[in-house]
């Protein structure tokens, strides 16, 4: 990290955007996003000492932003821990033999039109804040950040077992929503 | 086609490790072999490869507003007191 001065506004404005986005997510509320984002950020300065490998920057920045997260988290918020079973985000399955089939939407006519696919992304960032909130950081940082399962699991305090779990059934809610956003998006044109 | 939605059921829970290149071979090997023969779950795979390949584009509605000049510049002294604690 370098001392320019453009290098702070990079830096703030690189990771400000990204936090907020995770923070809204995983809070639900905006303002607290906003603050949440502010936090980390200036948590993230007072300690950048500790900061061994810059390299890790991204995964060290998003452990202190589910900190500062769960700091903030409301108690609206809270809700019965509800877990995802594979059952319910299994398609419709039917017919036998070589006729079988499965119900689908038709993934293969996905808007190339960049005002369509930023509606697809809207609909995905709905999907997501829908998740139980177990498997919304999972998704969140392993998806969206594209940060790795060992970077998830070490952000989150879980094992990769649990994040690899937890991230097919977040992935498997997220096909199953855009899924019926398609469909019905098919039937309107 | 010789397999049923059992075996589809059973390989499901796989998909995600598989995308990400994590399964052991074996079991790489097993969904593989029932994938050549299982278009059902081919369209699924790839509905879910498309979906995944979607999430980095989601953004928020709208992003964070400006930050004020005050926490500004409180970031900035933060910024500044680390980069002269640097060794």
């Amino acid at each position: 990290m370098d001392g320019a001065p453009e290098a702070f506004e990079e830096f703030v404005a690189h990771f400000g955007a990204k936090v907020f986005q995770y923070s809204w997510s995983m809070c639900g509320h905006r303002d607290d996003a906003e603050e949440v984002a502010q936090d980390t950020l200036l948590k993230v300065f007072e300690n950048l000492n500790q900061l061994r490998e810059p390299e890790r920057v991204r995964p060290w920045v998003f452990r202190i932003a589910k900190n500062a997260c769960l700091m903030k988290r409301r108690k609206s918020v809270f809700a019965p821990r509800h877990e995802l079973s594979l059952e319910e985000l299994m398609p419709v399955r039917n017919g036998e033999g070589e006729h079988r089939h499965i119900d689908i939407a038709d993934w293969s006519a996905l808007p190339e039109d960049s005002v369509l696919r930023s509606e697809l992304g809207a609909e995905i960032a709905r999907a997501i804040s829908g998740l139980p909130e177990i498997y919304r950081p999972v998704i969140l940082l392993r998806d969206v950040e594209e940060l790795s399962t060992e970077e998830t699991a070490e952000i989150l305090e879980i094992s990769t077992d649990l994040v690899k779990t937890r991230l097919h059934r977040a992935r498997l809610a997220i096909r199953q929503n855009l899924d019926a956003y398609l469909r019905l998006t098919a039937k309107e044109r | 086609m010789s397999h049923s939605f059992e075996d589809c059921s059973k390989l499901f829970a796989l998909l995600s490790e598989y995308l990400d290149d994590e399964l052991p071979a074996n079991e790489c090997s097993e969904l593989e072999r029932h994938l050549a023969d299982c278009p059902p779950c081919v369209a699924f795979l790839e509905s879910l490869k498309k979906s995944i390949e979607l999430c980095p584009d989601c953004g928020s509605p709208a992003g964070p507003a400006p930050i004020s000049e005050a926490v500004r510049s409180k970031l900035r002294q933060a910024w500044r007191k680390a980069l002269e604690a640097r060794p």
